[in-house]
């Protein structure tokens, strides 16, 4: 069956120049993804700062253009869609942003974030049918509409505007909602109503969800699955029991052992990670493993080749040499890591 | 570790902070009392608008107006602080008592060389100093934030942000003080570089004998670092006591429900937030400030303050359950739960 949302063989590289050699970052490199049509699901996608988790999530949304690779929406090319269905897809993809302090017009009250896409898309025949939307809309996601509507954006809390962000993805009756960090600008006491929210959406109304995130433990929480990167490649994929309760990757190991617990008998232990971050790694024309400076494990083989995604045990794979005795994912969509086990 | 016997360095009474505001005053730090022993750590919870950023520049007096200390004593090793003239503050602050600001990784000047900046906090306070002595002393700053000397030669882009903020560090403590306030050290670093910054910050304290105050929103770290806890809402402390005995035992209806809303790594839970909002800081009513949202306030909530009061052997919480009860009464469900007008007031508009 045609996948639903598709990311093919998708690279990315930033910089760069016709004029003589410029540096250049490689963002995203050769990813596939998909998300099946009919089995809403919830996906994270987990990296630190320079992973390239946001650049995928504007690849998906249609932000940006891969700089090779395509990205495919019910079985058409994203780049080459006809107006009409570059709509549906406008509609039927829908990104919450990060930062509910910059999203919103300050001069606008909060309804006409409402009612633009309503407008736009042609999905209320009458202002009451849209009143109606708006507060159906509102009250899913846990906002009253009298103690909302009619405020401008700086009246309403951190948490309130991002779930009002949540509300406005939601009346476009999306199939995909792109969730790029949607609280990690709000307080904790907020976070878990926004973050219920979108497990609603998933699970009352079938909308398959994209969690971009560089908080595990929420990831574990609301997710199924999750995609980990590391320097725009896939370091561990798998569903988030694997991965996340018991990581194989050493990039994975590492994050899951940095994760401060509350929780006293869980304290870190002492500083094994490398003195270093990704950063300080990115760059162009590496041949091995993008891991491989700051890893723990690392062996001569690290440095000469990109690991392929092996599975060492089922609904997981991870891009490591340590398991290379396990088979290699037979294709190149790392989705199928879960989909073939429920098969 | 135990901090029997340990001198108190650093007692905060009745600390009160007010911005003047065109719409009235704004009681950002409203009455908080407590004390910091040589080699303690204490974690400073709060949420934004709870005013833990506000208290943590009042101690070390960098608040800028409209923030004015309307009343209270600060005293730093037995000395006032709050009535030291400016250059006896520049004195004590730096050698006594240091602050490392928030995002300071972004504070640094960006066309000035990292040893520069920490040579300039030492020559503010010891004056000229022969070339060889400053570039030891820069030195001798930057290995206790793990950094090598030959970063005093580099420029802040040269820098990873982790770098950038032990950096920032150095800075700070080039003087060897004996209080820390660490507002959000990591709050822009990714987890696995939080952790190391957090064991720099843990071996810089620890070598120096330190107290810190280490300020944030994130109740994992200040479990991961800190021995004690102050639990800040609207401007109050409204539980105080050891790490471990308030995430066993939390007091205070606040302290359990934000635990409570925390994600565990264990077992997938229910997410479950706090409903309602922080109340507005201008024009607080009488009563509890978190009354509107607990489950278990009653009449008296409403109209009396609680005082922080002792509970159990070691915590101290302002809750009016108690003495009454010995401990918090089982939460009751979330449909049980109080509606809580979500109309939010006026607090970020107003904060700085």
């Amino acid at each position: 069956m045609t996948p639903l949302l598709e990311v093919r063989h998708a690279s990315k590289i930033y910089g760069g120049s016709l004029l003589g050699k410029r540096d250049t970052t490689v963002a995203l490199e050769d990813l596939s993804y998909s998300i099946a049509d009919g089995e809403p699901s919830m996906t994270a996608i987990a990296g630190e700062s320079g992973s390239g988790k946001t650049t995928l999530a504007m690849l998906m949304l249609g932000f940006l253009k891969p700089t090779s690779g395509q990205v495919f929406y019910r079985g058409r090319d994203v780049a080459s869609m006809s107006s009409t269905e570059r709509r549906q897809f406008r509609r039927e993809v829908q990104p919450i942003f990060q930062d509910p302090y910059e999203a919103f017009n300050p001069f606008y009250r909060v309804d006409h974030v409402l009612e633009t896409p309503l407008q736009r898309f042609g999905l209320a025949r009458s202002r009451s049918e849209a009143r109606g939307q708006i507060a159906e809309a509102l009250e899913r996601v846990g906002l009253r509409p009298n103690e909302t509507l009619g405020r401008f954006p700086h009246q309403l809390s951190g948490g309130q505007r991002q779930r009002v962000g949540v509300a406005r993805a939601l009346l476009c009756r999306p199939k995909v909602i792109v969730a790029d960090e949607p609280v990690s600008m709000v307080d904790a006491s907020l976070r878990a109503t926004i973050l219920a929210s979108l497990q609603v959406l998933n699970r009352d109304l079938g909308i398959s969800i994209i969690y971009i995130t560089h908080d595990l433990t929420t990831a574990y929480q609301i997710c199924d699955n999750i995609v980990v990167l590391y320097l725009g490649k896939v370091a561990e994929v798998g569903t988030v029991e694997r991965v996340i309760r018991t990581p194989r990757h050493p990039y994975t190991q590492l994050l899951v052992a940095s994760i401060p617990v509350a929780d006293r008998r869980r304290r870190w232990g002492e500083d094994a990670a490398g003195d270093s971050d990704a950063t300080t790694h990115a760059h162009a024309g590496r041949t091995g493993c993008p891991f491989a400076p700051r890893c723990p494990a690392v062996m001569p083989m690290c440095h000469d080749s990109p690991p392929p995604l092996f599975m060492p045990d089922g609904q997981r794979a991870a891009a490591c040499f340590l398991y290379r005795d396990a088979p290699v994912l037979p294709t190149a969509d790392v989705a199928a890591v879960w989909e073939r086990e429920v098969a | 570790m135990s901090l029997d016997g340990e001198r108190e360095v650093l007692r905060v009474e009745d600390l009160r902070v007010v911005y003047e505001t065109s719409a009235g005053p704004v009681r950002a730090v409203d009455g908080v009392s407590f004390s910091l022993r040589a080699g303690e750590r204490m974690g400073l919870i709060g949420e934004s608008g709870s005013g833990k950023t506000t208290l943590g520049t009042a101690i070390v007096r960098l608040h800028r107006p409209p923030a004015r200390i309307e009343s209270g004593r600060i005293t730093v090793d037995g000395r006032d602080f709050l009535d030291a003239d400016e250059r006896a503050m520049r004195q004590l602050r730096m050698r006594e008592l240091a602050l490392i600001p928030q995002a300071a990784m972004n504070s640094l000047n960006p066309v000035m060389r990292i040893g520069d900046q920490v040579a300039d906090g030492i020559l503010a306070h010891e004056g000229k100093l022969p070339r060889r002595d400053i570039a030891e002393r820069v030195a001798r700053a930057l290995a206790q934030v793990g950094l090598p000397a030959s970063v005093a030669e580099r420029y802040p882009h040269q820098l990873s942000g982790g770098q950038r903020q032990r950096a920032a560090m150095a800075i700070a403590t080039a003087l060897q003080p004996k209080i820390i306030v660490a507002d959000e050290p990591t709050s822009a670093l990714d987890v696995v570089v939080q952790r190391q910054v957090m064991f720099t910050l843990g071996r810089l304290q620890a070598g120096l004998h330190a107290a810190v105050l280490l300020i944030g929103h994130d109740m994992g770290l200040v479990a991961q670092f800190a021995d004690t806890i102050g639990v800040l809402y609207a401007g109050r402390l409204v539980e105080q006591g050891p790490v471990d005995d308030i995430l066993d035992t939390p007091r205070h209806p606040y302290t359990r429900l934000l635990i409570d809303s925390l994600p565990s790594l264990d077992d997938k839970k229910p997410l479950r937030g706090i409903p309602g909002l922080p109340p507005s800081l201008l024009n607080l009513p009488p009563g509890c400030p978190f009354a509107p949202r607990c489950p278990f306030a009653f009449e008296r909530c409403r109209v009396e303050t609680p005082m922080l009061q002792p509970v159990g052997a070691r915590q101290l919480a302002a809750c009016h359950l108690y003495p009454e009860h010995s401990e918090l009464p089982p939460l009751p469900s979330d449909a049980e739960l109080p509606e809580v007008p979500a109309v939010h007031a006026e607090v970020e508009a107003i904060a700085p």
